[in-house]
């Protein structure tokens, strides 16, 4: 078997990559922030609004929808709902996108916002995007509430407590590592989603710092794809190149912290139980 | 105290006289419920919606004549033939290099190396590289197979070819196809194992003939599933060079040419399609999204087909 080649590569793929990176982006921190072009604070203020709108979105939802599957669903309404947020989940970021521009926007929110709010905003991007992380979230708060072992449930009902107190003040914080580990891998999800934000918040070219969700916006990874966009822009030795270097290499940072935060929730979790 | 003792009474009353039943327990259980309907009836709202918007494509002209065409700026005869065609090619390339390789080390992982701190280490990369946002990808794409291996992968384009875009894809999958076949080895029942290893098999045989046809299923559904995920991702394409305009591939061009030349791919033409201003290429993009929508549908049902025929047969 080629098996360890494959790993080996795989990984020396992967120190390529860094090693890239990290030579380009040292390299760049001098003049980036300087210039009015490469501003990465609009794009990280972008990223966080769009996420947060995002988790805005999917926490209420996946979550509830977590503990309807968990605690409330019968086995038969299971069956039939749980493959039906699958099925959410299987759908391609760019189907999101195009829904966010051209039914989320114009149908939803201006009729709220009326003329408040411009064509392609970080708003629809945010919802969209949160859309996206509600499986997501679902399915791994569900695992979590569904591996608190049923004699807790029970005491709690042999107490007298309600199916809503039982939900509520047993199953919820004996599965808070996995609820929060939910959280942050949708989190993090909703960080690196690119095609939702690009297609409906407007990501040609560049962006004016701005917190108005209303307004077109950039977030990180919109910003390397629209660097992409110009593509035969990026294939040069010029800053645009090194800056979506220097742009992955943040992204790449900031989700492998919190996936590795997450994935330290669920050891918690496994070993609890 | 003082609470309780004038609570406990208001509460036993009210439930002995039958009345106020328990409402903010089912105002709770409704809202819960709210909540999951209310993510399913996005999800019907998006179906109905790409579909009422491709609704003039399908009446207007037919569906092959849609899918036949070649990439145009002219939203009247702009087809997808192109961007189908290399979708088509870059699953391909994702089953050629990710499937066997994951499944391989899937199996190398859970089968024969040891528990030791190599191994862990190498488990813990691989999840974190599943949670790497696949745009980053695209950067390691464009670093490698474009830039550094430009020569080889497309010498007359600058390395932005098929074979660029489907490795990248590969390497975005392989992960996802591990961590997915190992949950399917490590479901095993280790009591087959032994059984095998207690009739003499070597570590090969019993997994070859006991282990793997057990694994089957869910190793299908895993990949298929994975294949399915490459098949929507359009962020790495766009780094490594997918494009959404006419380019020519010429009936006299080799596969060679073709593998090494520019491509498009579904996804990607989703995004430059939904974002131009004329009106026709609305329901073009909406058309496309239907197309996209069937051909995921058309790969999950193989992947519950095989997961059903394999489960007989063990």
């Amino acid at each position: 078997m080629i098996t360890i080649a494959i790993i080996v590569s795989l990984a020396g793929e992967a120190w390529v990559f860094i090693s890239n990176v990290d030579l380009s982006s040292l390299w760049e921190i001098g003049w980036f922030p300087r210039r009015g072009m490469f501003d990465i604070r609009t794009i990280v203020v972008g990223t966080l609004l769009v996420a947060g709108i995002a988790m805005l979105v999917a926490t209420p939802l996946g979550l509830g929808a977590a503990m309807y599957l968990s605690e409330y669903a019968r086995p038969r309404v299971r069956r039939v709902l749980k493959p039906a947020l699958e099925i959410l989940a299987g759908i391609p970021s760019v189907v999101l996108g195009y829904f966010a521009l051209t039914f989320i926007t114009p149908e939803i929110l201006k009729a709220i916002f009326g003329n408040a709010i411009a064509g392609f905003n970080m708003l629809a991007a945010g919802i969209g995007v949160g859309i996206l992380t509600i499986p997501l979230v679902a399915s791994i708060a569900e695992d979590s509430m569904r591996a608190v072992p049923l004699a807790l449930r029970e005491a709690s009902y042999g107490l007298g407590a309600s199916r809503m107190s039982t939900s509520v003040r047993v199953v919820f914080p004996a599965a808070i590592s996995g609820i929060v580990a939910a959280l942050i891998i949708g989190l993090s999800r909703a960080i690196g989603e690119t095609m939702v934000v690009a297609i409906a918040s407007g990501a040609t070219g560049g962006s004016l710092f701005g917190l108005n969700v209303l307004e077109p916006g950039q977030t990180m990874t919109a910003a390397m794809a629209s660097l992409a966009i110009g593509s035969d822009q990026v294939r040069g030795d010029d800053y645009a190149f090194q800056s979506l270097f220097f742009v992955g290499l943040l992204l790449f940072l900031v989700t492998l912290v919190l996936n590795v935060l997450s994935e330290r929730f669920v050891r918690r979790v496994r070993q609890r139980y | 105290m003082v609470s309780t003792s004038v609570d406990v009474p208001a509460v036993v009353r009210q439930s002995l006289s039958g009345k106020g039943r328990d409402r903010t327990g089912t105002l709770f259980a409704w809202s819960l419920m709210l909540a999951l309907l209310l993510s399913l009836l996005i999800l019907t709202v998006l179906l109905w919606d790409v579909i009422a918007d491709s609704l003039s494509v399908w009446t207007d002209r037919s569906f092959g004549d849609f899918v036949g065409r070649q990439l145009s700026a002219n939203p009247d005869v702009a087809g997808i033939w192109q961007a189908f065609y290399g979708s088509l090619l870059l699953m391909v390339f994702v089953i050629v290099f990710a499937v066997p390789t994951g499944v391989a080390s899937a199996i190398y992982l859970e089968e024969y190396a040891a528990d030791n701190r190599v191994s862990r280490t190498i488990n813990a990369a691989i999840r974190n590289l599943a949670g790497v946002p696949s745009i980053v990808y695209g950067i390691l794409g464009l670093a490698i197979f474009v830039k550094l291996l430009g020569d080889v992968t497309g010498p007359g384009v600058e390395g932005r070819s098929l074979v660029s875009g489907g490795l990248t894809l590969a390497v975005l999958v392989l992960p996802i196809v591990i961590i997915t076949t190992a949950e399917a080895l490590r479901a095993v029942p280790n009591s087959i194992r032994e059984g095998a290893f207690g009739v003499g098999a070597t570590r090969f045989q019993a997994i070859r003939h006991h282990v793997l046809p057990v694994a089957a299923p869910g190793i299908f559904t895993g990949t298929i599933l994975s294949i399915a995920r490459a098949f929507g991702e359009a962020a790495p394409l766009l780094l490594v060079g997918g494009i959404t305009t006419f380019f020519q591939s010429g009936a006299d061009s080799t596969f060679l040419d073709v593998l090494q030349g520019r491509f498009s791919a579904m996804p990607v033409l989703v995004f430059s399609w939904a974002r131009l201003p004329q009106e026709g290429f609305r329901a073009l993009t909406a058309a496309l999204i239907v197309v996209m929508l069937v051909v995921l549908l058309l790969i999950n049902f193989t992947a519950i087909y095989l997961r059903n025929r394999y489960e007989k047969t063990v």
